[in-house]
């Protein structure tokens, strides 16, 4: 079943044109990652996907609802996950949470929170002020708290970003088992190596248009590289 | 550019940044129009008020007083006879004077009796403000040397009056004639009576206004700062219930505030006030149980309409410390009525200040306590109306500027139809 359909997007900031008429798909259960540099256009299309932006043009539908007309009704099964989000400082990570669990209707807020803390896994600085935690565990928080709802399509922009080796490994197998029990996945990320480990299908993205889409390991083959950084570098000379 | 040099240009450009140097315009503009309006009440103490008398008495003593008003007065009207008053009051009140003194038969006789002279003094007051009675005191200032006229005849012709009566030879009636109604006081007191009740009211309401506004731009620009705006504005929640939110829990914490310091302020103000021992009722100055809820209303209404206009500006703070700067404009919205309001009188100023006035909306509480007292239904519901619909059309500003791309990127994605430019939004 398709979760994502994007259909010749396009998004402008004013006369700039930062995404130009891109279209892919995304299956249930899929992780699907958006490769691309900086300034790609990534982070817009994860923006517009997860309802923040709006359209310049063309159609996006999640679960079958149009994205420019049921915003509300997509919000209740998505999760995004910004790049470089933040929590209320003055909160604990555990009210922090159950701020969060109360927007949803769910039957059991308490077992939603518990949920994003055993993700969170930060032991008992759960009930500290999340002012007072390191990136790694805010991140770890973060992660908890866009995976705890369960969510139909969970959007991640460059979820092991600035971490440390041991912090992203742990992220990126939060995010496996996620997808094992689910939940469709799209990312960013302009780390070739976790993409290779994460994603089931890819998009390449260079300066607003997709250039290249497929199987991690069938583009591999396909440019014949030995991973995905040579494929890119191949695919965008 | 030596190394010096080099951080000097690159300090003064990081120091003498807009947010930096407007408030300090601003600021330096009010202190310059509060300059001014000293002027204006220096001038205004300058000038001979213009009034109306009639001497009952016609004797020496009392010709001393009208003399001493020939010379120090502009006397729009005069008169020996008593059945004349009404037609004195109404020329005094044509010609914008602003008393009629009437000095009693016996004034003399009275004083020479060893019993004060009677001098009834019939005052037109235009307004409540401090400006409003600069005339008037000019007057008092008038009746005082006159006293002092009296006083000198009497000490130096030896006469064997008593000597308090000697020292202070008039006893004065005051009535003063305002807003419709007939008041046994003098313009002065009851300009200090009323300010003792309005005053406090705007330094309340600016208060109230900086503190919550502040609170909430705060908060905004806090969101954007922290990152937590972006997972906020995903989350299965209404626009509408986001921002009723963020401005019923700052209305909250306002009004909170606003009683902390109503307490702190009203004993502030008591500790000053001379008036403790008058009973305003007794002069019908007073607020009904009803007069109280209305201005409560205008109060809640104008905290609303407030925080909808700081979340609105809030929406443009990048971060906390732009947010400081974007306070600059409500604070200055709440001050201006604030001066005004307590030295004019609304109903004295002229139509088009009348009009700037009304259209701030933080002016209305602190207009409604003086016009309720006077029974100015009008000016107070209509004045609560105009807020109500001013909060309402900025609240669904707000709502429809976090449905556009604007409170993320700083800009709205427009849309030409029809020659028209659109903005499109989220739902």
């Amino acid at each position: 079943m398709g979760v994502i359909k994007v259909d010749n997007l396009v998004k402008k900031y004013g006369t700039f044109e930062a995404v130009k008429g891109i279209s892919f798909n995304v299956n249930e259960g899929e992780i699907f990652g958006l490769i691309g540099p900086n300034g790609a256009g990534k982070t817009t299309v994860l923006r517009v996907i997860s309802t923040l932006l709006t359209i310049t043009s063309g159609t996006i539908k999640i679960m079958d609802y149009d994205l420019s007309k049921k915003p509300n009704e997509i919000r209740k099964f998505i999760s995004y996950l910004p790049e470089d989000a933040g929590a209320y400082k003055n909160l604990t990570g555990r009210k922090y949470l159950t701020f969060i669990a109360n927007f949803f209707d769910s039957k059991d807020t308490q077992e939603m929170v518990q949920k994003g803390i055993e993700i969170a896994d930060l032991d008992e600085r759960i009930d500290d002020k999340v002012d007072t935690y390191s990136k790694g565990m805010k991140r770890r928080l973060l992660v908890g708290r866009a995976l705890m709802t369960e969510p139909k399509l969970a959007i991640l922009d460059e979820p092991t970003s600035g971490l440390d080796v041991l912090n992203a490994q742990e992220i990126r197998k939060i995010i496996k088992n996620t997808a094992k029990q689910g939940t469709t996945i799209l990312l960013s990320s302009h780390n070739m190596l976790e993409v290779e480990y994460l994603c089931d299908k890819i998009s390449l993205i260079a300066e607003g248009k997709i250039v290249e889409e497929g199987k991690p390991r069938a583009l591999m083959e396909k440019y014949n590289s030995m991973n995905i950084e040579e494929v890119f570098t191949k695919v965008v000379k | 550019m030596s190394a010096l040099g080099n951080i000097i240009s690159k300090e003064l450009k990081e120091l003498l940044t807009p947010s930096a140097i407007i408030p300090i315009i601003v600021i330096a503009l009010i202190f310059g129009s509060i300059g001014s309006s000293m002027e204006s009440i220096q001038e205004g103490l300058e000038e001979k008020p213009a009034l109306g008398y009639i001497d009952e008495d016609n004797s020496k003593l009392s010709s001393v007083i009208t003399s001493y008003l020939n010379k120090n007065t502009e006397v729009i009207f005069n008169s020996t006879d008593i059945s004349e008053k009404s037609n004195g009051l109404e020329q005094v009140k044509e010609k914008e004077g602003i008393a009629l003194i009437v000095i009693k038969q016996n004034f003399s006789k009275n004083i020479l009796n060893d019993s004060r002279g009677d001098i009834e003094l019939y005052w037109i007051m235009k307004g409540g403000g401090i400006f409003d009675t600069v005339s008037s005191e000019v007057l008092e200032g008038v009746l005082y040397s006159t006293n002092q006229e009296i006083s000198k005849i009497l000490i130096e012709e030896n006469t064997t009056v008593n000597s308090s009566i000697a020292l202070w030879p008039a006893n004065r009636i005051d009535t003063t004639y305002f807003k419709d109604r007939e008041i046994g006081l003098s313009p002065g007191a009851i300009s200090s009576m009323l300010a003792s009740q309005s005053t406090f009211m705007p330094i309340i309401i600016m208060m109230l206004i900086i503190f919550a506004g502040q609170m909430i731009i705060s908060s905004m620009a806090l969101e954007k700062e922290n990152k937590t705006l972006e997972t906020l504005l995903t989350l299965p929640v209404k626009r509408t219930s986001i921002v009723t939110g963020k401005i019923a829990a700052s209305a909250f914490i306002g009004l909170l505030f606003a009683i902390i310091y109503m307490i702190g302020m009203n004993n502030y103000f008591q500790g000053f006030s001379g008036f403790g021992q008058m009973n305003l009722s007794d002069y019908g100055l007073t607020l009904s149980n009803q007069d109280f809820i209305l201005v409560g209303v205008s109060l809640f209404i104008t905290l609303i309409c407030a925080l909808a206009l700081c979340m609105l500006l809030g929406t443009f703070a990048k971060n906390f410390k732009s947010a400081q700067t974007l306070v600059f404009p409500v604070t200055m919205l709440a001050m201006i009525p604030m001066f005004i309001t307590m030295f004019f009188d609304f109903d004295t100023l002229p139509l088009i200040f009348k009009g700037l006035l009304f259209a701030i909306p933080f002016a209305h509480p602190m207009i409604a306590t003086r016009a309720l007292i006077f029974d100015n239904y009008l000016l107070v519901v209509s004045g609560i109306i105009y807020v109500l619909i001013f909060a309402i059309v900025t609240i669904s500003i707000v709502v429809w500027v976090f449905k556009t791309d604007r409170l993320l990127t700083g800009s709205t994605r427009r849309k030409k139809i029809f020659g028209f430019r659109r903005m499109k939004f989220n739902k």
